[in-house]
């Protein structure tokens, strides 16, 4: 019998080193969209603050939302600002506001894999509708060929992809989609989960670079990183003054210049479909949600702390991963609100 | 030889090779999922995968020494609380209870059995998550554990039961009380059965996914105690495969390799346990 | 079922009778009560279980009622459920793993209990039960980088071409799809139809062989029209039983099936499975009805499986106690 009471105190004392506390652990779930910059933040922020994790969990603006309103995560992050019926929810139920707090500018691009295409195909707003409604099925449809002359599209059923989770990203998308196409409007309406007419969904914004990476003929919206780090060709949108822009860093700032000035007091806005011949229309801000009640003293310090890092050194390293800064108006407004987290 | 009599022998012949076909096929499929496996596998494993923690996105070179531990803690807690509870049930229908409440614990074991991994994932979530305001190892545990308890009842008492009579009146007859008999007769010569069944039950509930996904969600880092999030095997394969990093890819099939190869282990494990044979009295 | 062993009369009737301590010494009653709450325990449980499916699913059963399992619309945004989509893609795929797991997995079966010497029979059956016992993501692993390029690549082609008149071989590729689900469910559940049926086979007594040979039949007659029809109860239950483990799989089939709930008779199509679409949306489903909706397919899906199994357990109880009871006529 002496065998099995020494095993069991090998896993109590197992259990109890587990036990040992090692640092303060700050969770947070939500959007795909900014992942690559959090991911690079967090793991910064740690390097320089030893004892504190920001433990980030890339599940998806709706996921991020709906933790938070559950109160199982200490901040969320979604690129599809909250409605204000998901905002009354979180009041009701977690008693304390909703902060939105946008980190970074950044871009949905259309991504494609068509098999001996390799340049920037051209899309304008109604050939996107028309391939997400169903309506465009193949690449040599007289509408892509007229926008892209000169380039061999073959005719081949388009492969449509979008996301089988909540995102914000889609709420990008569909944001955009029903400003260009009153039939989108009205069918499908803009969201984070949408009843897509057609296509397969990927999980998260890496599952629909893989499957785009993956599947000949695919087209598929991603943020303009995952793009890039994955050697996926992305075309070019054309915007509200008929320009064919390429997503960069600068159209991305060019499409916030409008709303930097005028930007609400919750921060929650829009930029798709944004005026200026430079702009380009399918940018959006990128929001943390950050509860105004945090109970924790060190928790709250850590949160605060990090924002006013994100603001300030944080911001220098957005362009390297394709985002965009923040305008300089939008990071004085932001430093102000932070002292709204009690 | 009539002609319909060749065709029958022939038909005979040729239907008896393909079911020879049949099983060749789906034990082939065995080997070759493993043989995949240790392609892949092997050729990406590295120290790094042991001992480092995930790097961000996009940069290689990171490990799941996080998620090899939190599966590991993940194990152990589940097992601290589905097994206590399947075995001291096991041991009540084996050895005290009457027919007709045995009959009825037998049916809600084998319920609990029944259901999907990702109903139990569900249940998890508004008992072991929602109140407590946090994902949790404990939560995770909590729901592996309730997929341990019914395999662990049932063979208990499976094994109890088979016990033969000859020990049972033995110890009687020498006065033991009755639980003196169960523990110092009974269990110990089942003893080779229940632990055969404990490690097929962990064996089988180190590999699922699905109820992790709502309790205990993922880590970055390392996971301290028993009430934070954790990253785990399963999940981190789940998240690294449908990505469209190679470097995440090739984490991945090195995380299947490592835990397949500890599931094929336990599984070789019990089997050899049980088919040394339970211990019967001589004479 | 308790052992029928004469009791030891528990200590005492009467509370004085005996010492307090001598009682604890042999602690019969305790460990009775303490293994009886364990027990009870999971009962408990289990009945939770249900509760909590049955109570957390009361929005969406008040408000679509019977309609939730024949509409198709799956809408968050206008807050408009329906199973329909995720019930057909449940059972298309669970139909093909069925279709292909089968005659594979009975035809193993029958070499393991009819033709391969012992030795062997059980060794094979020792592989085949380490394949039942490979995690579900990891055949999502492998359905991602095996069998989806493998469909875009070579079956696609295969039965679109020459078949792609008919409407379960139209349409495009995508790779994933109900087909691909489908090929890797049944992988799954080869090993449970060939164990269970193997066990039924050999439990077929010897003298059912024994006198259709005697009658003249070549092997593979008595095998096919004597013993297999005698086990036939046998092998229905392990096909039910492989029907509830298909229904049931989570990982592997969202990680091949498309995630999109449409319902479409190409077998080529994208669809979604009850457990893929509940994996992927409940922990981002804002808003009670969405949540409700998908623990309402929860409880649909457990349902289904309860009822299958139960049907598999009583098939083949019934087929092993008729081989020994019926055996020697």
């Amino acid at each position: 019998m002496k065998r099995p009471a020494i095993m069991l105190a090998a896993v109590l004392a197992f259990g109890l080193l587990a036990w040992a506390q090692g640092g303060l652990l700050i969770n947070g779930a939500g959007a795909t969209f900014p992942n690559p910059i959090y991911s690079k933040w967090f793991d910064m922020y740690h390097q320089k603050n030893g004892n504190i994790n920001f433990n980030y969990q890339s599940v998806g603006s709706g996921a991020g939302i709906k933790q938070m309103t559950d109160g199982t995560v200490d901040f969320g992050a979604t690129d599809g600002p909250m409605t204000d019926d998901q905002i009354k929810a979180y009041e009701t139920k977690r008693g304390a506001e909703i902060l939105h707090f946008p980190t970074v500018l950044g871009a949905v691009v259309p991504t494609y894999n068509v098999p001996g295409v390799t340049t920037a195909l051209n899309f304008t707003p109604d050939v996107l509708a028309g391939i997400y409604l169903g309506k465009i099925t193949k690449w040599n449809d007289p509408a892509i060929t007229g926008a892209n002359k000169g380039v061999n599209l073959p005719a081949q059923d388009i492969v449509v992809i979008h996301r089988s989770d909540g995102s914000g990203t889609t709420y990008i998308w569909t944001d955009y989609l029903s400003k260009v196409s009153d039939e989108w409007k009205s069918k499908v309406s803009k969201a984070t989960s949408v009843n897509w007419p057609v296509g397969l969904g990927g999980k998260g914004n890496e599952g629909v670079t893989g499957l785009v990476k993956q599947t000949p003929h695919a087209i598929g919206y991603v943020e303009l990183i995952y793009a890039v780090q994955n050697n996926i060709p992305y075309g070019t949108v054309k915007n509200s003054s008929g320009v064919f822009v390429k997503a960069d860093l600068a159209g991305v700032t060019a499409a916030a210049a409008g709303a930097a000035k005028d930007m609400p007091a919750d921060f929650r806005v829009s930029i798709t479909n944004a005026a200026g011949k430079t702009a380009y229309p399918i940018s959006s801000f990128t929001w943390l949600l950050i509860p105004s009640k945090i109970q924790d003293a060190t928790k709250r310090d850590a949160i605060k702390g990090f924002l006013k890092w994100m603001l300030s050194d944080g911001q220098g390293q957005v362009e390297q991963l394709s985002y965009a800064k923040l305008p300089k108006e939008v990071v004085e407004k932001e430093l102000k609100a932070i002292s709204k987290i009690q | 030889m009539s002609a319909r009599l060749r065709w029958r022998k022939f038909l005979s012949n040729f239907m008896l090779t393909m079911t020879g076909v049949c099983a060749f096929v789906s034990v082939a499929i065995l080997f070759l999922i493993l043989g995949y496996l240790v392609f892949n596998g092997g050729k990406s494993i590295n120290w790094a995968f042991f001992t480092k923690l995930p790097k961000p996105v996009g940069e290689t070179g990171g490990g799941m020494a996080n998620a090899i531990v939190g599966s590991a803690k993940l194990l152990l807690a589940s097992s601290l609380f589905g097994v206590p509870i399947g075995f001291l049930g096991g041991i009540y229908l084996a050895e005290f209870s009457g027919a007709g409440v045995a009959s009825v614990v037998r049916y809600a074991a084998d319920l609990l059995n029944g259901v999907p991994s990702i109903v139990i994932g569900i249940f998890a979530y508004s008992i072991a998550v929602l109140p407590f305001k946090h994902f949790s190892t404990l939560a995770g545990a909590f729901a592996l554990g309730l997929m341990m308890i019914p395999i662990t009842l049932r063979s208990t008492e499976e094994f109890l039961g088979a016990v033969p009579r000859m020990l049972r009146e033995g110890a009687m007859a020498l006065g033991a009380s009755k639980w003196k008999t169960i523990t110092t007769v009974i269990v110990p010569a089942a003893y080779r059965g229940i632990l055969t069944a404990i490690l097929l039950a962990l064996a089988r509930v180190a590999g699922e996914t699905a109820p992790l996904l709502f309790t205990a969600l993922g880590n970055l880092y390392w996971s301290h105690g028993w009430g934070q999030p954790t990253a785990s095997l399963p999940v981190m394969i789940y998240t690294y495969a449908q990505s469209p990093y190679e470097d995440w890819h090739r984490q991945a099939w090195a995380a299947g390799l490592v835990l397949l190869g500890l599931i094929l282990i336990i599984n070789i494990l019990a089997r050899t346990i049980l088919s040394r044979g339970i211990a019967v009295p001589r004479g | 079922m308790a052992t029928a062993n004469p009791t030891v009369p528990s200590a005492g009737p009467l509370l004085g009778s005996r010492s307090f301590l001598s009682k604890l010494k042999d602690g019969d009653e305790i460990a009775r009560l303490i293994t009886f709450l364990f027990a009870a325990s999971v009962v408990l449980i289990t009945v939770l279980l249900v509760y909590e499916l049955w109570m957390n699913s009361v929005l969406p059963r008040h408000k679509f009622g019977l309609s939730f399992f024949v509409t198709q619309v799956w809408d968050p945004v206008m807050d408009q459920f329906g199973a329909l989509p995720f019930i057909y893609g449940t059972v298309v795929t669970s139909a093909v793993a069925l279709l292909i797991a089968i005659p594979l997995g009975i035809g193993a079966s029958i070499f393991l209990a009819e033709l391969a010497p012992p030795r062997i029979s059980d060794t094979l059956q020792f592989f085949i039960d380490l394949l039942a016992a490979v995690p579900s993501v990891i055949y999502g692993v492998l359905g991602i980088f095996i069998v989806v390029p493998l469909m875009r690549t070579v079956i696609y082609p295969a039965l679109n071409k020459p078949f792609g008149y008919l409407p379960i071989f139209k349409g495009p590729s995508y790779g994933v799809g109900f087909l691909t689900a489908g090929i890797v469910l049944a992988i799954m559940v080869i090993p449970y139809i060939i164990s269970v049926s193997r066990e039924v086979l050999l439990s077929v007594p010897r003298d059912q062989r024994e006198a259709a040979l005697a009658l003249g039949s070549t092997r593979w007659e008595s095998t096919w029209k004597v013993v297999v029809p005698f086990a036939r109860t046998g092998i229905m239950g392990s096909i039910f039983l492989a029907l509830a483990r298909a229904l049931g799989e989570t990982m592997a089939v969202t990680m091949v099936i498309g995630n999109s709930p449409k319902i479409s008779a190409s077998l080529f199509a994208p669809g979604y499975s009850i457990a893929a679409v509940i994996a992927n949306e409940f922990t981002e489903a804002t808003g009670d009805l969405y949540l409700q909706a998908l623990i309402e397919l929860g409880l649909v899906l457990f349902l289904l499986t309860f009822v299958l199994n139960g049907l598999a357990r009583l098939l083949i109880v019934v087929t092993t106690q008729k081989g020994s009871g019926k055996g020697n006529q």
